[in-house]
């Protein structure tokens, strides 16, 4: 896997046509990586009669509010770039 | 149209529990066995929904829209076939 908890990610804004899980609103947004839940299919292929395979990494993101509160969402490996 | 977190709204949320009729209990029992037997996954399912047109998303309640996606993904694969449904009803 290529994050580990702790690391700064920012969420693809790349378009994407077609069934995805990652929610319009993190696209761009910056978050820590909380912990890794480990490998699944593909939803993207899987929704279209694929098998998903091979299965991509997903990660539970921290992503803080203005507030102090956060919202955790599952967001997979492919969808997430390095932040600094 | 399905993907509307952030939107803004002043609507309440509705917390109400409601009680589900027959058709919704077989219509989530349905689901769960074509997905045990392999023939259609979550995946499909929430692809069947997200092709609705959004007012007819908009004016669906959770199970029909899992019906509508079932009856797409089945017609999909040639399981059911266009207007089967229909003449089995009666319609």
């Amino acid at each position: 896997m290529t994050f580990a908890p702790g690391d700064a990610v920012r969420v693809s804004t790349r378009p994407h046509d077609g069934h995805h899980r990652t929610p319009a609103y993190l696209k761009g947004r910056v978050g820590t990586i909380h912990r890794l839940h480990g490998g699944f299919r593909n939803p993207e292929t899987r929704a279209y009669a694929g098998d998903g395979l091979p299965e991509q990494q997903l990660y539970l993101v921290r992503f803080g509010l203005d507030d102090g509160d956060c919202v955790l969402a599952d967001v997979f490996e492919h969808w997430l770039e390095r932040a600094t | 149209m399905h993907d509307r977190g952030e939107w803004e709204t002043e609507a309440p949320i509705d917390r109400t529990e409601h009680p589900l009729a027959d058709w919704e209990i077989i219509m989530d029992a349905l689901v769960g066995t074509l997905s045990a037997a392999d023939v259609m996954n979550v995946d499909e399912l929430r692809r069947g929904i997200e092709s609705m047109e959004p007012s007819a998303y908009a004016s669906a309640s959770y199970y029909e829209r899992w019906l509508f996606s079932t009856e797409t993904i089945l017609g999909e694969k040639g399981i059911l076939a266009p207007g089967e449904l229909d003449e089995r009803v009666g319609r």
